[in-house]
């Protein structure tokens, strides 16, 4: 009885091993497509094994396509365009795209496969995201729980963001927390600063990366980011501006105003700075500075949780009546 | 079973169509139904993979099943080949046929898991089949499938436009128009017998 069911497993092994065989043989005939070339912008060229997905042969030549879903087709962001070998538009891609983007020929470079030499257009931005190798040159308490990190480029050594952008930066091991993280935080520094940036970071309870720079990050040590990512930057109108932001918010806001107070700004322009108490106020001085800067600029400190012994004299609430 | 092929090739499209008497392969039906030109791609597809399958699992039944007395592994050595022969097939097209790729290719991972392909493998060995009658019952059964969806997604598009009571939309009214197209199709019922 033992000796039936044993060889009826042994057959039953053997059959899907037989079709296991066949289809990796089939696979590695089939889903050759030999070294191919994609064309980027009509001017860079990469090569690569053809038979995967535009994304994924693209981040193997360190261009890096935003994606989310890590390529399963369900967040669209990897949108690109196309212009040749991308073949037709697949189901899977349809629900993502607006009839203009498919008129223009976008497509999701998750689900493209490259079978051919394909010519695609991204924007040029993409090309600026990098792996720096920076040092930590100074570490400022902001309040209690935020903090100030600059960091100085080593490898590359120059850095093109647009104010606004965030980068990724990469923790290190320490105490119980064994594997390493990447978060995104945004850059607090003006563009105009080639050569190093700065991070604004508040203490999250528990928060892997957060405690890591907050307890165990020191001046000098080397550290990982990537980036720049995001498009949070201030549209070229003539429309009011309201900045909206508390905590550490406040960083993509100051390279912003940073930003502007180089390249001059005529708009009207208000900064809502939330908070609880006066206790979680930071570069209120410097904030203030920009008034003077700008033709038509207020900012506006609203605290919600302002003890009376404060003696808080600004706004209280939310900042949302204020607008 | 002494029924001709060519007899039994015709009672799968309409007398015992797989998905109208037997409700198999309903839940890529309910789900690709929505457009008549997807219903065709996958239609097609189902025909195609249903006639081969059919083919390759009356030998595996005939020749490794029977012959080592493990027809209760039936079910497992038929999904198995069911599922090699889907994956297979799409790298083929994928690599020779790209413009089929394109249209049926992308239905074929949808098929493997259509229980409509697997019950037509189990019909025959049930039914004891020859070799030609399993590939025109396979064949039958698949052009039966089109048929029944193909017809779906005409009502569905002209529905479109149509008011539905709002708990009954999409599923609800599939199911109920699917109902109905049965009962049609109980009028072939006395042409021939197959079951």
């Amino acid at each position: 009885m033992t000796e039936l069911i044993l060889r009826d497993i042994g057959i039953l092994t053997l059959v899907s091993v037989v079709f296991a065989i066949i289809l990796v043989i089939a696979q590695k005939v089939l889903n050759n497509y030999g070294i191919l070339k994609i064309r980027i912008n009509k001017k860079r060229d990469v090569e690569v094994q053809g038979g995967n997905t535009l994304l994924s042969s693209l981040a193997d030549k360190q261009i890096f396509i935003p994606s989310a879903c890590g390529g399963r087709g369900s967040c669209g962001a990897c949108k690109c365009i196309v212009t040749e070998g991308g073949g037709p538009l697949l189901p899977t891609e349809k629900p993502l795209l607006t009839k203009q983007e498919i008129e223009g020929n976008v497509r999701l470079a998750c689900q493209v496969k490259v079978k051919s030499e394909v010519q695609i257009e991204i924007p040029e931005s993409i090309f600026n995201i990098r792996r720096f190798r920076t040092r930590v040159t100074k570490i400022e308490d902001y309040t209690y729980d935020t903090k100030g990190i600059t960091f100085t480029l080593l490898d590359p050594d120059k850095i093109s963001f647009k104010a606004g952008q965030y980068m990724q930066l990469e923790s290190q091991p320490y105490a119980k927390m064994k594997q390493k993280v990447v978060r995104a935080y945004s850059i607090s520094s003006k563009p105009q600063d080639e050569t190093s940036f700065q991070l604004i970071i508040r203490l999250v309870p528990e928060g892997i990366c957060t405690t890591w720079v907050h307890q165990y990050l020191k001046e000098g040590d080397e550290v990982y980011l990537t980036g720049p990512y995001g498009d949070f930057f201030i549209r070229d109108t003539d429309a009011d501006i309201i900045f909206v932001a508390g905590g550490s918010g406040k960083a993509p806001i100051k390279a912003m105003l940073e930003d502007l107070e180089i390249v001059g700004c005529n708009r009207k322009m208000t900064y809502y700075f939330g908070a609880r108490t006066t206790k979680d106020l930071y570069l209120t001085e410097y904030m203030q500075h920009f008034e003077s800067v700008f033709p038509d600029f207020q900012y506006v400190p609203v605290l919600s949780h302002a003890e009376p012994s404060e003696n808080w004299q600004g706004r209280t609430g939310f900042v949302m009546p204020y607008f | 079973m002494d029924i001709s092929a060519f007899v039994l090739f015709w009672a799968a499209i309409f007398t015992s169509n797989i998905l109208l008497t037997n409700f198999l392969g309903m839940c890529s039906f309910l789900s690709v139904s929505r457009e008549v030109e997807s219903s065709f791609g996958l239609g097609v597809a189902v025909i195609f993979v249903l006639t081969i399958t059919a083919g390759l699992n009356w030998i595996a039944y005939h020749y490794l099943l029977v012959p080592f007395q493990i027809e209760y592994l039936q079910y497992i050595v038929f999904i198995i080949v069911i599922a090699a022969f889907v994956q297979l097939l799409e790298l083929i097209i994928e690599r020779y046929a790209p413009a089929l790729y394109y249209s049926l290719g992308i239905f074929l991972p949808l098929i493997t898991v259509n229980c409509a392909i697997f019950g037509v493998s189990l019909f025959l060995v049930i039914r004891d089949y020859n070799f030609i009658q399993s590939i025109a019952f396979g064949a039958g059964s698949g052009i039966g499938w089109l048929l029944a969806i193909l017809m779906l997604a005409g009502i569905r598009s002209k529905l479109k436009e149509k008011l539905i009571p709002a708990g009954l939309r999409g599923a609800g009214i599939s199911l109920i128009i699917t109902g109905i197209m049965a009962l049609g199709f109980v009028g072939f019922s006395g042409i021939v017998a197959v079951q």
